[in-house]
């Protein structure tokens, strides 16, 4: 089994692009598990067709000691199992702790159990890894393959790289990799040049460039993933290629992340700045 | 190791340990180290510093500030609900721990036997715990229907950031009872000094001042920073009363709230423990223009001192009269004990790293004895506990002191007292002496050793330099320190004695040094693995 997680800065298209590779994977006959790490609680609408889940840290609380699996796991699109860790209200309590709480329980139940035959889990975490909680997915024994979505704006790739900043801390004491940047295009100029260049500098590569399309959106409002709603659309295949990418991939990297002006540099020197 | 005898010319020049010391440590902490430790020269102004952060690594004494807050201020009032807003262990383990005892009336509240706290969870973790806490102040109203609640907020309240002032405010308004917050996590600050100062802050704003009761004495004081260990504070209060004193209240030995509530109706602050408490008394005379004097009731002679500085005070005749009385009479009795007690311990050493205040004031009953200190400091303490307030205008702020508030105090116009500021005019004219805390240093011996936080490497190389008879410190250095073969007394706690206030506590004292000193036990014990090898090992090659 592989343990996949997938970071980012907020708002950049983690759990969209998430998802919608999963489908990919799905399609290729994959079994897929995806746990949402997000107080929010969005990250498997898509492959649940809009259904509100309960989430891990909801069903603890009101059940209390009693949980069982089947509680928590939804089975969403071609059979995907669906977790959503869930949290607080935003301006109370620790996300972070509930994340920690939440990935323990999932193992405590035997989530990862063999009869499951999991091929893949995806982690999906909110924004930038702001505290010892939402690194929880990227601790020993949790996901060892880091991707990081990406696009060519400034605060996207900034974010990228203090994120390789939490992977490189935990590289170097547990086993996780990095696997690569995904872009997800925000049609800046020169964007696919300046994220394979991003990556080179980080010491991984831009595993696949996804082209910004508003069958993603349609797709979205309709809850479901591109290649669910509309299979035989060019935004699917991107979908499809990137999925393939994944599953295809052999190189894992301990990040080297950048200084502070050599990031700009890239800005500068990629035309962005002027 | 020094020679006994050597001490009859003074102390000797601990150098050579301060050095043996510090040569032990990484550079950038002996560096640090060797301004925490002075070889003191009473006759010369020396600097030490304290009162900042613990280099990490290094065992110390020091407690957090939850505990200074919540344990050392707070614990002793005996009407109040202390309720531990956080897990259970720091609930259990600030209960009643420094044995504060307490007198309640007939039928009145005492919530002391009691531990009060939310027993946060994983979940009021995770959802915030401001829920859980209302909930827990309803139960505990429903139960006890205390005259006050306070709540107190241990480390991970902080982290989460659950607004224990903002239940607060609700929660008076749905009770009509007065309930406040306390934000004394245990990371604030350096020491439980922190706590301290919050404490302060917190109870002079919600408590003092809250109520105008009509005088009832002639002179009215309070007792500051006396917190009733092993009974202590009945000792004095004794005293006070058959001189015909109005003790008010005292913070916060054998208190209530609702005597702190009028205390702003004294005539004068009397300080014992200036590290903890003197915010309070700054600011109740900046408020009510109330004067506050130190005092010390910790060894018979500061105890006739202090009792006839009052007196001096007051200025009556009849007063002084009492006064004077009470002192002669008892310390006849002191005399008597004392007599029977010096020829077996004199000459005997004494060290002692405990408090902000303690290790000073038990210098005084040490010195009755002809005990000698050859070492002392504090845990928490500031510049001005060693050197005298004359620093404080000295003593650099640093990030750790701005992260507590420093209230701002206005002059009460209505019950600002003028008689009292004019009578402190006059008296200082005459010279007697307002807010004189002179500090440890000037009154300790010349080469005497003063150590700011002591840590463990430390003590056990003082114990080997000095072979001291006794060692005064709290229960975490007790046990390794009576495994080097010296007797230890918790002076936080009085391990099972006291009283040791005053007269008869002095007595008692005396007593419980005999005891401690002038025996042979220690020098019978001996470790099991002087004469033998605690594991025998051999060795098998084979070929």
């Amino acid at each position: 089994m592989r343990k996949i997680a997938i970071y980012g800065k907020g708002g950049i298209g983690k759990s969209t692009t998430t998802q919608n590779t999963v489908a990919g994977l799905v399609e290729a006959g994959k079994n897929v598990k995806v746990v949402g790490c997000d107080p929010k609680a969005d990250s498997t609408r898509l492959l649940l067709g809009g259904l509100a889940q309960k989430t891990v840290l909801d069903t603890l609380r009101s059940e209390g000691e009693d949980v069982e699996l089947d509680d928590i796991v939804k089975e969403g699109y071609g059979g995907v199992r669906c977790v959503e860790s869930g949290g607080p209200e935003p301006g109370v309590g620790c996300a972070g702790r509930g994340i920690i709480t939440s990935i323990n329980l999932l193992e405590q139940l035997g989530a990862w159990d063999e009869k499951y035959k999991i091929d893949y889990t995806f982690y999906d975490v909110l924004g930038d890894v702001v505290c010892g909680g939402f690194a929880m997915p990227i601790r020993e024994g949790k996901a060892q393959e880091i991707y990081i979505v990406v696009s060519g704006e400034m605060m996207a790739m900034y974010a990228a790289n203090n994120i390789c900043k939490g992977v490189k801390k935990y590289a170097e004491a547990g086993g996780v990799r990095l696997g690569g940047l995904i872009c997800n295009s925000r049609n800046v100029d020169n964007e696919r040049e300046m994220i394979v260049e991003l990556a080179r500098q980080l010491g991984t590569k831009m595993i696949h460039f996804v082209p910004r399309d508003n069958m993603v959106q349609r797709a979205e409002i309709n809850r479901k993933t591109v290649i669910e709603y509309d299979p035989t659309h060019p935004q699917a295949d991107e979908y499809r290629a990137l999925a393939k990418a994944i599953d295809e991939n052999d190189t894992f990297v301990i990040p080297t992340p950048l200084e502070i002006e050599t990031l700009e540099q890239l800005l500068i020197d990629f035309g962005i700045a002027n | 190791m020094v020679k006994k005898k050597e001490y009859i010319n003074g102390l000797p020049d601990p150098t050579p340990l301060k050095e043996e010391i510090l040569a032990r440590y990484p550079r950038k902490v002996a560096k640090k180290r060797d301004k925490s430790m002075v070889i003191n020269d009473p006759d010369a102004d020396q600097e030490i510093q304290a009162n900042i952060r613990t280099i990490p690594g290094i065992i110390t004494q020091r407690g957090c500030t939850y505990a200074g807050c919540k344990g050392v201020v707070l614990g002793p009032t005996r009407d109040i609900i202390n309720l531990v807003h956080g897990p259970i262990g720091c609930s259990f383990y600030a209960w009643l721990t420094r044995r504060n005892q307490t007198r309640p009336a007939e039928g009145e509240d005492n919530f002391m036997t009691y531990a009060f706290s939310t027993d946060m969870q994983d979940e009021n973790i995770v959802f915030g715990g401001e829920a859980k806490l209302k909930e827990a102040i309803r139960e505990a109203y429903e139960m006890f229907a205390p005259k006050a609640i306070g709540i107190f907020s241990t480390c991970p309240v902080g982290l989460i950031g659950d607004d224990v002032h903002s239940v607060a405010r609700d929660m008076k308004a749905e009770l009509g009872i007065n309930i406040f917050g306390f934000s004394c996590e245990g990371y604030r600050g350096v020491s439980q000094s922190a706590g301290h100062h919050i404490a302060n802050n917190q109870v002079f704003k919600n408590v003092v001042g809250n109520n105008d009761r009509p005088r009832k004495g002639k002179f009215q004081v309070n007792l500051l920073g006396e917190y009733n260990i092993g009974g202590d504070t009945f000792e004095i209060e004794r005293l006070f009363e058959e001189a015909g004193i109005e003790l008010l209240s005292t913070f916060s030995g054998n208190s209530t709230i609702e005597s702190m509530e009028y205390s702003h109706t004294a005539d004068l602050n009397m300080v014992m423990c200036h590290r903890s408490i003197n915010y309070i008394a700054e600011m109740m005379e900046e408020k009510y223009g109330i004067p506050w004097i130190k005092v010390n009731f910790i060894g018979a002679e500061s105890t006739a001192k202090s009792l006839k500085k009052i007196a001096d005070y007051f200025g009556d005749a009849e007063l002084t009269a009492k006064v004077d009385a009470i002192c002669e009479r008892e310390m006849a009795k002191v005399n008597a004990v004392k007599e029977a007690v010096k020829p077996k311990v004199e000459g005997k050493l004494a060290m002692m790293f405990v408090g902000g205040s303690r290790a000073h004031h038990y210098q005084d009953l040490f010195g009755e004895l002809g005990i000698r200190v050859v070492s002392a400091g504090y845990e928490f303490a500031h510049r001005d506990d060693y050197e005298g307030r004359k620093v404080i205008p000295n003593i650099k702020i640093d990030a750790d002191t701005r992260n507590i508030e420093d209230l701002v105090v206005s002059k009460d116009e209505a019950h600002f007292r003028d008689d009292l500021v004019a009578k402190k005019d006059s008296l200082e004219k005459s010279g007697y002496k307002f807010k004189d805390y002179e500090g440890m240093m000037p009154e300790m011996k010349k080469n005497s050793l003063v150590i700011d936080d002591v840590n463990h490497w430390e003590t056990e190389k003082l114990i080997e330099f000095y072979k001291p008879d006794v060692f005064c410190a709290g229960i975490k250095e007790k046990y390794v320190v009576q495994k080097y073969g010296v007797p230890l007394k918790q002076l936080h706690s009085y391990d099972y004695g006291g009283p040791y206030a005053a007269f008869e506590g002095a007595i008692n004292f005396y007593k419980e040094m005999q005891r401690m000193l002038d025996t042979k036990i220690w020098k019978l014990v001996d470790t099991p693995w002087k004469h033998e090898p605690e594991i025998v090992g051999s060795m098998t090659i084979e070929a």
